[in-house]
């Protein structure tokens, strides 16, 4: 925890010092100049520790380009977004117009992310997201200015349609909150389960973030579907799990889920996660090279262990280093540029991939079994996934 | 059998609500103070538990190590902070506890991390009862569902048959009068805070092993609490007792029978019960 003190007295000490320098009057920068870039992430609250996992993922890769990017210095601004949707608006903006960024990094939330896309297009400035899965951002609301490092809500649920269906189960229920990401979630499985012939007898959902799940298991075990479906995430997922097992589900109706329900949780879990298979696209195990020495270093640099979202931190970085490389770090031609980021071949610790013509990342999606405290890779369960990219004008 | 069960899960699901609740009753209805560090008292609860259980081997042992610990908070708190508020309005409490809050969030944040926790349930309870062929019943659900009626039980016997409970309703309807005639109401506001928090921390520690600990717990449990409290009608236990066991029926078959209105099932039961009862069911008026 005191990594994490220090490094927010010091983004605040970062922050109040570039202040300073917004109210002294600056030259036209030159192309020298350093680059700026604005962090809007969650340090404090409930995405406290995923806020903190992308800066660092960022920041390691920063390091092993010898602290440039497209051969420029760096000058960080740092906004805590509180991941709070109702200030998302003034943060982003405060970047933007006040600090003059050059691009904006962030966020998690996809209340907070739908906000900053909406100050992009407004303002025109560079937007990379390293986390949230809003559908819309690199859907209808996508932009030539703004690209995603990490996934779209209905990637890693997309393949689970196929997984379940191999498996012989042909009646399903799912199970979220009545959220986004949930219901988009939901949405892509069924798209691809209802597609194969397979049906879902029953969608149900729960406030967010309500937990009481105990009237739900209830119905499953009555309606006794061939399988269960859910997208859950953080305590939610752990209480899930917890609950499905103590029902005495877990070895009756096989369950299923978005990644989302086994990562980062699974010491919490215990016993109740044992078995279980999801999709994303990372996971424990990858046997490449490049995620080997990419966990090797950031453990050796943090202490800790990486996870999905220091890898989307860290790709954010890389695809900036190679859009702007390939444009000596100049951001004169903004066209250029873009096409320059669209371009680069990211060599991720997931694997290598590509943006689609909509900004998002054309990935792998591995198929994981829990096992211990890991999400073992036993596969890809499905082979560079693009997101459909609804209603983007640009794909 | 699908019914009887689903029964079965509000009322389980109603006293474990009056459980979470009952401390803020006591203070909001007993003092008059609006604590809305209601759900913290509650994080602090289940986080005790989980640290304590580590350093111990043992919720058993956790349980009355926690209550002490909290109620020792509950005291200094009072004694430092809630105590100099009695005669102001009830914004300034607002405004405190709020602050509190956020001074306890930050707090856990530094010191136990913003991870999620599991707390094992204690190997005696942790069975669990076949119900029908698919579903079983956990065991430790059953338990919650027994203290809480022990509790309600025994603070009803305390508040209703004791010269305590005497002291404490005195002061709770009138308390120049009460202390003109000698009681020392400073010492029963401290006694009735501490209770509260001890109450809240307690309901922490014992739904832990069901809900895990994970940042935010806290602010979960305060809206639901505080709608308790409003429908059960200010300054009555009973009322409580009664509101949350029915937000527990409305909560649970809201959600098998009108998923996509669940999440305002609640909310329109308290409407409904302010616009016939504007004091709450067992309110004062």
């Amino acid at each position: 925890m005191t990594t994490r003190r220090k490094f927010v007295q010091g983004a605040a000490a970062l922050a109040s010092a570039s202040a300073i320098g917004a109210l002294l009057p600056t030259p036209a920068r030159a192309q020298s100049a350093k680059l700026r870039i604005g962090m809007m992430l969650p340090y404090t609250g409930t995405f406290a520790a995923l806020g903190t996992a992308i800066t660092q993922g960022f920041n390691l890769a920063v390091d092993e380009n010898a602290g440039k990017l497209g051969g420029r210095d760096i000058e960080y601004f740092t906004v805590d977004d509180e991941s709070e949707p109702a200030k998302a608006t003034d943060n982003a903006n405060k970047l933007v117009q006040r600090d003059k960024v050059d691009v904006l990094v962030g966020t998690v939330h996809s209340g907070v992310v739908m906000a900053m896309v909406k100050v992009a297009r407004d303002s025109g400035a560079l937007l990379v997201i390293p986390n949230a899965g809003a559908n819309a951002a690199t859907g209808s609301q996508c932009a030539p200015n703004i690209f995603r490092t990490s996934f779209s809500n209905w990637q890693p649920a997309h393949p689970m349609g196929k997984v379940m269906y191999d498996k012989g189960h042909r009646k399903v229920v799912t199970l979220t909150w009545k959220y986004g990401a949930g219901e988009e979630s939901v949405e892509s499985f069924k798209e691809a389960f209802t597609k194969l012939g397979g049906s879902v007898v029953k969608e149900m959902y729960l406030p967010f973030p309500n937990v009481e799940f105990q009237p739900f298991l209830t119905e499953i075990a009555s309606l006794r579907p061939d399988a269960v479906f859910v997208f859950f995430a953080g305590g939610g997922a752990v209480k899930f799990t917890k609950d499905y097992m103590a029902a005495g589900l877990k070895d009756k109706i096989p369950l299923y889920g978005s990644g989302f329900l086994t990562d980062g949780t699974l010491p919490a879990q215990g016993a109740s996660a044992q078995g279980l298979l999801t999709t994303l696209h990372y996971g424990d195990g990858i046997d490449n090279a490049k995620n080997k020495q990419f966990r090797f270093a950031y453990a050796k640099k943090f202490g800790v262990q990486a996870d999905v979202y220091a890898v989307q931190g860290y790709d954010a970085a890389l695809l900036l280093a190679g859009g702007l490389t390939a444009v000596k770090g100049s951001f004169g031609e903004r066209s250029a540029l873009y096409s320059a980021l669209e371009k680069v071949k990211v060599d991720s610790p997931r694997g290598p991939w590509v943006m689609s013509k909509a900004h998002n990342p054309i990935q792998d999606i591995y198929l994981r079994r829990v096992d211990g405290n890991a999400n073992e890779v036993i596969g890809v369960a499905w082979k560079a996934l693009e997101d459909p990219a609804r209603g983007c004008k640009m794909a | 059998m699908e019914w009887l069960i689903q029964i079965l899960n509000s009322v389980q699901y109603g006293l474990l609500l009056f459980l979470v609740a009952s401390g803020l009753s006591l203070i909001f209805g007993i003092m008059g103070v609006i604590n809305l560090a209601h759900g913290s008292f509650y994080m602090i609860g289940a986080y005790l538990g989980f640290t304590l259980a580590q350093w111990t081997g043992s919720l058993w042992i956790a349980l009355p190590l926690g209550i002490v610990l909290a109620a020792a908070l509950g005291l200094l708190l009072e004694w430092t902070l809630i105590s100099k508020l009695y005669r102001r309005d009830h914004l300034y409490q607002v405004l405190l506890t709020f602050g509190l809050i956020l001074v306890f969030e930050e707090l856990r944040s530094v010191l136990v991390g913003d991870d999620v926790h599991g707390v094992a349930i204690p190997s005696i309870l942790a069975a669990s009862l076949p119900l029908t062929d698919t579903l079983s019943y956990p065991v430790y659900r059953l338990f919650i569902s027994a203290v809480c009626l022990a509790l309600a039980g025994l603070m009803y016997v305390v508040l209703q048959t004791t010269r305590l409970g005497a002291n404490i309703r005195a002061c709770a309807s009138n308390p120049e009068m009460a202390q003109s005639l000698g009681l020392d109401i400073r010492w029963i506001h401290a006694l009735v805070f501490a209770a509260g928090v001890a109450l809240a921390a307690f309901a922490g520690m014992i739904a832990a092993p069901v809900s895990s600990v994970f940042p935010g717990m806290g602010n979960q449990v305060l809206i639901i609490c505080f709608v308790v409290v409003v429908i059960g009608g200010i300054g009555s236990l009973k009322g409580a007792l009664v509101a949350a066991l029915l937000i527990g029926f409305v909560d649970t078959f809201g959600k098998v029978l009108f998923p996509e209105f669940a999440g305002v099932a609640v909310y329109l039961l308290m409407a409904v019960v302010l616009l016939f009862r504007p004091s709450g069911l067992f309110g004062r008026t």
